[in-house]
């Protein structure tokens, strides 16, 4: 566990706490492109490149914008400063993630004799995954094709500004 | 030297609880599906380093997984945040706290 | 002796490496590496400014700067000089960190797309497997950083530019991508070096790059336009117009970090240079077979350098489009011709050697463009102008 993993893990972790605690909405974002960047910098540390720029494309470079444009569409960066952010029944939630984190953890340090050991770097060439693509898992690649084109449509009619028929 | 899988488990496991955490507690709608998005973050990071570490990495089985993940999670984005926007256009507001009704 | 002319940077990288210790070796090699990328690409940004203002200067029947140096050649240091000295004024109400963060992480995003462009035979950072994904990658993030600049000025002028800059980055980063997609599909290979190598061969003296096939030289005009509407060059730079915004989203940025965003923007638009050359002009091949003695990297800037003058002559002459023009353009014309052009991609490879792949290629993307193109764009009505806001 060398010194670079647990320098990104910090960030990553300390990405997401910012997230979800902080009272300005665009910091939130803000932090949650660092958590992604974070995440994609773990992913290539695990030998997997294809996925971590794939995770910097997708996440940090669209779904991290799209969650800007909501905050600034919905006027949530306009924040009331009397009320908390939190909702009243916070410390129920509270008890629920710690529960799952603590069952997760268990869980893990339970099976540590168990758990599968390094069997060097694997190499996942843009080639095999092309071929793997293209072969075992052409299936799923189309499903997820027509559902990305579904998503589109959908979201971009959900959003739309209906013209009200009844403005006097 | 510890099993380096441990470490990146229990990252996720962190990063799941945060986003769940999240999720339950904050009163906008956008810092849910902002916990939402973290929790996928932390199963992708889950199915990668198992990929990594685990038997029969050349058939990237934990690769794909994640990459269609990734996939998803930015079409569940999309559709979530249209939502959250289009209710905003209807109540005047984004906050969970008072959109407690069925009745519109 | 040509060989070593082509080389002399790797020679010399691995001359003064050679004085270390070998543990040492690897990171030497690597840091000399990245100091030779910040000192070239800086100034030939410095290159390009100065012929930026002389050339718009002639173009619009004015000299341009000619006090500093003799024809203004001194120019960039004095504007550098400029830069550095002038006061860093932040608004009262502006959030600090994120105003501060904002140019730094652009430069650096801005520096990471060198990493992977090949600058000469065997001269590249990092040879990845999946080098064009990493540079789209880095393309992507940019936007973040221009949000950030425009939300934490507290400024509406500011906002607005900002939006409308990532509304058009993110609409054009499609065509981007298609467009470099049909040059993947043929190659079979996403790294970048492999894309160059494949090039590198010649037939009856002349070169077989991208650019002089029927799906080249339409996906090199789609690359160019989206190029231009990503690195919000004119005549898709109504984000930063002057006449529009005052100065879009970095109005309130003066001094250094506005510097720093001017430094980003034409590191950008080297970088898109850099890219469209290695996919579809050769990168480092040469133009004839008969001029392979000549220095790979002397080819590849000067593509670089031509591609720039090609963007600065565009916008001296080419008036802005509106936003919504260019949103129009993006969605409904390029994306389809893009769509269009990995299909003659594919009916290219698949035909086999010939002359009738050709004909038949060119005249598909003629016939489309000219019937559902220019016909479909012209037939609009133009009723009164109605509006749809975001709410």
């Amino acid at each position: 566990m060398g010194f670079p993993f647990w320098i990104i893990a910090a960030l990553t972790v300390g990405g997401g706490l910012a997230a979800v605690l902080l009272r300005n909405l665009v910091h939130c974002a803000l932090a949650l492109t660092i958590a992604f960047a974070g995440l994609a910098l773990l992913f290539l540390q695990l030998d997997a490149q294809f996925a971590g720029f794939v995770q910097i494309l997708v996440y940090v470079g669209a779904v991290a914008i799209l969650v800007v444009f909501a905050i600034l569409l919905t006027r949530s960066s306009e924040t009331p400063k009397a009320e908390s952010v939190f909702s009243k029944t916070w410390a129920v939630g509270l008890v629920v993630a710690a529960a799952v984190f603590a069952v997760l953890a268990w869980a893990v340090l339970q099976s540590l004799p168990g758990l599968p050991h390094e069997t060097g770097a694997p190499t996942a060439t843009v080639q095999q995954i092309g071929t793997a693509l293209m072969g075992n898992y052409v299936l799923p690649l189309e499903i997820v094709a027509s559902l990305l084109t579904a998503a589109l449509i959908g979201a971009v009619i959900v959003a739309l500004h209906e013209k009200k028929e009844e403005a006097k | 030297m510890a099993n380096p899988l441990v470490g990146y488990l229990l990252v996720a496991a962190i990063l799941f609880a945060i986003g769940l955490a999240g999720a339950l507690t904050r009163r906008n709608a956008i810092v849910v599906l902002i916990g939402i998005e973290l929790m996928l973050n932390a199963a992708n990071l889950n199915l990668i380093a198992f990929w990594r570490y685990g038997p029969h990495p050349e058939t990237l089985t934990g690769m794909m997984f994640a990459i269609f993940s990734i996939a998803v999670a930015a079409a569940e984005a999309a559709v979530g945040l249209g939502l959250v926007i289009s209710i905003y256009r209807h109540a005047q507001t984004a906050d969970l706290d008072q959109m407690n009704r069925m009745k519109g | 002796m040509i060989e070593k002319a082509d080389q002399i940077f790797i020679l010399l990288r691995n001359w003064i490496v050679g004085f270390l210790p070998a543990g040492w070796q690897t990171a030497a090699g690597v840091v000399l590496g990245v100091i030779g990328i910040v000192a070239v690409f800086p100034a030939l940004f410095a290159i390009s400014v100065l012929l930026e203002r002389k050339g718009l200067g002639r173009m619009q029947n004015r000299l341009g700067p000619n006090r500093v140096g003799p024809f203004g050649i001194l120019q960039p240091i004095a504007d550098a000089i400029k830069s550095l000295t002038k006061e860093d004024v932040v608004p009262l109400n502006a959030d600090r960190i994120v105003h501060f963060l904002a140019p730094v992480y652009l430069v650096v995003v801005a520096f990471m797309g060198f990493a992977v462009l090949p600058v000469g035979r065997n001269m590249v950072l990092v040879d990845i497997d999946a080098s064009l994904l990493f540079y789209f990658a880095m393309g992507a993030s940019t936007e973040v950083s221009i949000f950030m600049a425009g939300w934490s000025s507290r400024n509406k002028y500011s906002l607005l530019g900002a939006m409308r800059a990532v509304a058009q980055m993110i609409s054009y980063e499609v065509p981007l991508l298609l467009s470099s997609l049909a040059i993947v599909m043929l190659t079979g290979t996403l790294s970048l070096v492999k894309i160059v190598e494949a090039q590198n061969h010649y037939t009856w003296g002349l070169p077989h790059w991208n650019i002089f096939t029927p799906w080249g030289l339409a996906g090199f005009v789609m690359y160019a336009i989206a190029g231009t509407a990503e690195t919000n060059r004119s005549p898709f730079d109504l984000p930063e117009g002057e006449s529009e915004l005052v100065a879009g989203y970095f109005t309130e940025y003066s001094g250094f970090k506005f510097a720093l965003f001017f430094l980003g923007e034409y590191l950008g638009m080297l970088s898109i240079s850099g890219l469209g050359t290695t996919l579809f002009l050769g990168g480092w091949s040469a133009p004839l077979a008969a001029l392979s003695w000549v220095p790979s990297w002397f080819w590849f800037f000067s593509k670089v350098m031509l591609s720039i003058v090609v963007f600065i002559w565009i916008r001296g002459t080419l008036p802005r489009l509106r936003q919504d023009q260019l949103m129009n353009f993006a969605w409904k014309f390029v994306i389809p011709m893009t769509l269009l052009n990995l299909f003659v991609a594919a009916l290219w490879r698949f035909m086999g050697e010939g002359w009738l792949r050709w004909v038949v290629c060119s005249s598909v993307l003629i016939l489309v463009y000219v019937v559902a193109g220019r016909a479909g764009m012209r037939k609009r009505s133009f009723g009164p102008r109605s509006y749809r806001y975001a709410e």
